[in-house]
């Protein structure tokens, strides 16, 4: 029983990075109708600033956050105008090959500059964690966690209760109505990529004390969150993190029951099922193209 | 497919007579060059790499250039026939070719699987599952020991008889990668390839002209795999060792870029890619120098590829050459036949208790529609009364939340939109879908070729069925042009003539008016004027009052989605509710 507690901390830990990242898939691809296939990138990238912020220039941790997050949201612009917008009116297979390259650019830009060997980052608390009964709780998957639940807030009031985000919603709803409006689509799809690259990236700033940084961690967590919204329903804003949740619970355990090695594999398994038997996900909306 | 119908199929393209032979002397030179000249270690290796990898990236070239849809596992079915090949001789001592066998097949399983389970889906899952599919190859190919060999990978991986020598494999794979280049290349103008092609300009166009869009879809995620594992397999007798990470997700990147680079539309640009990418490297290689920095100019080069040369280096050479391409001759074509549906029940459609619901509207609301044989029916009513919505569940583009349809005495209420096609039914769109990047008449074979349909199976057939269609249209001569440049008005009647050819029992027309100048309305109140005096069946929704009243035997008007109204134009017309409806009512003299 203590393990199965444990276990289900870990879990919902690694879940809420899944969760974030899993966000940032779902904010483009309502804004666009286009996954980007870079966003795990954008947290790899991210961990990368932080490393280089915080250990190599010795930036007080909480400047460095904030550097590298001002980083991401540069990045971030610099990728809509690069890799997106350009190609806007063509059909969604240029913009998914254009987003591919783009991560396979990211990863391979950040090899070469900083060097094939991973980073140790060290978290936001000198407490490591600490005892609650039987179970261990890590002080950065708590900080993970309290993020994570944070942002949802935050966001569902940004959506709900703003004028920016329901100009957002507008946007990612009807472009073209949203643009007679007068709502200023090209500013709303690039602030879109703006805030996709930033959660992103603090994603990947909160999970890299947790694993190490190395330049791989952006496509595993890529497709753990891509895998997260399938499961959770695609463009659902919930079912994403839900569906993250859910993932690293499964993975957690099975890593634990199963088997460590295939670990990686659970998720696909997952996700494979999902499409075969519902692949409307958890809280499906349609997923057919619209007669 | 018979060769005798492909190379009939191929006299509609003139260009392929010489272009055979010269295939034919290419291939053979470049064996006879493998056999006879001397090589270094080096050169022999980066041939075969080049050759085996071209293979695989002539999977592309079907699944991504002719149907457009993704793969980016390539590299893990490439993986599977490589792994086929040397654990089957080395662990269990099966013949090479065997082996080969058996990878291509499991190679070809694995996407046929793969694509079965996701190509109902947009292409993004498909780029994920595809993804993910590649992760779990990696994994196993890792991880399973006892039977991969994990991390090490298999050694010392023999060669079949007589091709033990490195330039006579090398001259096999040449033969081999040939033989596939000519088969995809001809694939394009097969039936199937026209299906592809079509699924990929307009799915649902493909659908409603009888193409069955999700098996056309697997069969091209399986033909990908398939080619995959043959380049695999015959990659690692060349190479006598494999391992997993040459089976990564790098290299399947490495594959997308190749045929990218050279032009996912023909297997020329698959080996210009190829070639390219095997042999630039290898000059630049004093990047690999610095980790990473070579697939960073990758990934770079994909985003600068999709932006500025979608069509790809053979795309673009191809563009300049067609300048000076010959227009083909006029052949003179027999008329068009139509049967009209033959003879049979007096009712060829008929529609009981027709709904449609979309979550509390109710679109269509209990509709009963009688189409009689050899008449214009016409289906009118206010914006928004539900007219195209009954058109599309007739077609089948929607299910009917409840009530029947019959189609010529057959119950066709749960078939899909292919198989409605397949029975008799043809219809054209209120806004224009042809397949834009194909000709004239390749759009308007696709409609010959419906299952079940006149000349079904018979390849010079269906063209010349097609040629007498544009004919009918009055656009014969126009029919080696690609659609997108026509005019509106042209492309309409392509997509009439996409229908007749198939030779429906039933025309469903929706708003062929709309759009139109009024020199067009004229010809296309000529033409179903003519289409109907040969007995053929029209069902047309239209705005144009004066179209409908001068075409049409029978009216039903529907408004918010219930039909208020239903006989002959002059009744119907005049009919209180009818006029109610477009006009609003009379104000009340009091007021």
């Amino acid at each position: 029983m203590d393990l199965v507690l444990q276990l289900l901390f870990t879990g919902i830990g690694i879940g809420s990075v899944y969760a974030l990242v899993a966000l940032g898939f779902v904010l483009i691809f309502r804004a666009t109708n286009v996954v980007n296939f870079a966003q795990g990138e954008f947290s790899m990238v991210a961990a990368f600033f932080m490393v280089m912020f915080s250990v190599k220039l010795g930036l007080p941790y909480w400047l460095a956050f904030i550097v590298s997050l001002i980083g991401m949201g540069v990045l971030g612009a610099v990728f809509n105008l690069a890799v997106y917008y350009p190609l806007r009116h063509r059909t969604y297979l240029p913009v998914i090959i254009s987003t591919i390259g783009a991560s396979i650019l990211l990863a391979n830009a950040t090899l070469a500059i900083h060097g094939p060997e991973p980073e140790v980052l060290s978290g936001w608390f000198d407490t490591p964690g600490f005892l609650v009964g039987p179970v261990y709780l890590d002080s950065q998957y708590l900080l993970i966690i309290a993020v994570t639940a944070l942002l949802v807030v935050l966001q569902y009031w940004f959506f709900e209760h703003t004028l920016l985000g329901k100009k957002l919603q507008a946007t990612s709803q009807d472009k073209e109505m949203a643009a007679l409006l007068g709502i200023p689509v090209a500013l709303m799809i690039m602030v879109t990529f703006v805030y996709s690259a930033v959660i992103g990236g603090l994603a990947g700033i909160l999970v890299a004390p947790v694993l190490f940084v190395s330049i791989h961690m952006g496509a595993t967590i890529a497709l753990k969150a891509f895998a997260a919204t399938i499961i959770g329903g695609f463009g659902d804003v919930t079912g994403a993190i839900i569906g993250g949740l859910a993932l690293g619970i499964i993975e957690t355990f099975g890593a634990a029951y199963v088997s460590v090695p295939y670990k990686d594999g659970f998720a696909f398994l997952v996700l494979v099922a999902f499409l075969v038997f519902r692949p409307q996900g958890i809280f499906g909306e349609r997923v057919a193209e619209k007669a | 497919m018979s060769t005798t119908a492909t190379a009939d199929a191929g006299a509609v393209r003139p260009r392929i007579r010489w272009g055979l032979p010269a295939y034919i002397v290419l291939v053979a030179a470049a064996i006879a060059f493998a056999v006879i000249a001397p090589k270094t270690g080096y050169i022999l290796n980066i041939s075969l790499q080049a050759t085996t990898y071209a293979i695989a990236v002539l999977g592309l070239t079907v699944v991504l250039g002719l149907c457009g849809q993704i793969n980016l596992a390539q590299a893990a079915f490439f993986g599977l026939g490589a792994y086929a090949v040397g654990l089957g001789q080395t662990d269990y001592g099966v013949n090479f070719w065997v082996c080969l066998l058996v990878g291509t097949g499991i190679a070809a399983m694995f996407g046929a699987i793969l694509g079965a389970s996701t190509l109902r889906l947009g292409g993004h899952y498909l780029a994920m599952v595809t993804i993910s599919f590649q992760q779990i190859v990696t994994l196993v190919l890792i991880n399973w020991i006892p039977v991969t060999k994990g991390p090490d990978g298999v050694r010392a991986i023999p060669r079949p008889v007589l091709f033990t020598d490195g330039s006579a494999y090398l001259a096999l794979c040449i033969g081999v990668l040939g033989l596939l280049g000519y088969l995809v290349w001809r694939l394009r103008d097969t039936r199937l390839g026209r299906a592809m092609r079509a699924v990929r300009d307009n799915e649902l166009a493909a659908g409603v002209a009888g193409i069955d869009v999700y098996r056309t879809k697997v069969t091209a995620f399986a033909l990908s795999a398939m080619l995959g594992g043959i380049g695999g397999g015959l990659f690692a007798g060349g190479f006598a060792y494999v391992s997993p990470d040459q089976f990564s997700f790098a290299e399947s990147v490495v594959f997308l870029t190749m045929v990218l680079l050279g032009g996912v539309a023909s297997p020329i640009g698959a080996a210009i890619g190829t070639g390219l990418l095997i042999v630039l490297p290898e000059w630049l290689r004093f990047l690999k120098a610095i980790p990473g920095l070579y697939l960073a100019i990758y990934g770079a080069a994909v985003i600068l590829i999709v932006l500025f040369m979608p069509d790809g280096i053979w795309g673009f050479v191809r563009s300049r050459l067609d300048r000076f391409k010959r227009p083909s001759a006029v052949v003179a074509v027999p008329p068009l036949q139509l049967a009209g549906g033959g003879t049979g029940a007096e009712t060829v459609l008929e529609a009981r208790d027709l709904s449609k619901h979309f979550g509390g509207l109710k679109a269509v609301d209990e509709v009963d529609i009688a189409v009689r044989r050899g008449g214009v029916h016409a289906l009118i009513g206010p914006n928004g009364s539900g007219k195209t919505t009954t058109l599309n569940v007739l077609s089948g583009l929607y299910k009917a939340t409840s009530g029947g349809i019959i189609l010529n005495g057959r119950d066709i209420t749960t078939l899909p939109p292919h198989a409605r096609t397949a029975a008799g039914m043809g219809r054209t769109f209120q806004n224009i879908r042809l397949f834009r990047s194909m000709t004239a008449l390749e759009n308007v074979t696709v409609g010959a070729e419906r299952p079940g349909g006149p000349v079904s199976g018979d390849a010079a057939a269906v063209v010349e069925r097609a040629r007498a269609a544009l004919a009918f249209v009055g656009l014969e001569h126009r029919a080696d042009e690609v659609v997108a440049g026509f005019s509106y008005g042209h492309q309409r009647a392509i997509e009439i003539a996409r229908a007749l050819a198939s030779d429906p029992v039933l025309l469903l027309l929706d708003e062929p008016g709309a759009g139109l100048n009024s020199s067009e309305k004229v010809e296309l109140r000529d033409l179903l004027k003519r289409i109907s005096a040969r007995g053929l069946t029209i069902m047309i929704i239209d705005h144009d009052m004066t179209l409908v009243t001068e075409v049409a035997h029978h009216i039903t008007v529907l408004n918010f989605g219930r039909r208020i109204a239903d006989g002959t134009p002059a009744d119907v017309l005049a009919h209180p509710d009818v006029i109610a409806a477009y006009l609003g009512t009379a104000p009340d003299a009091a007021a």
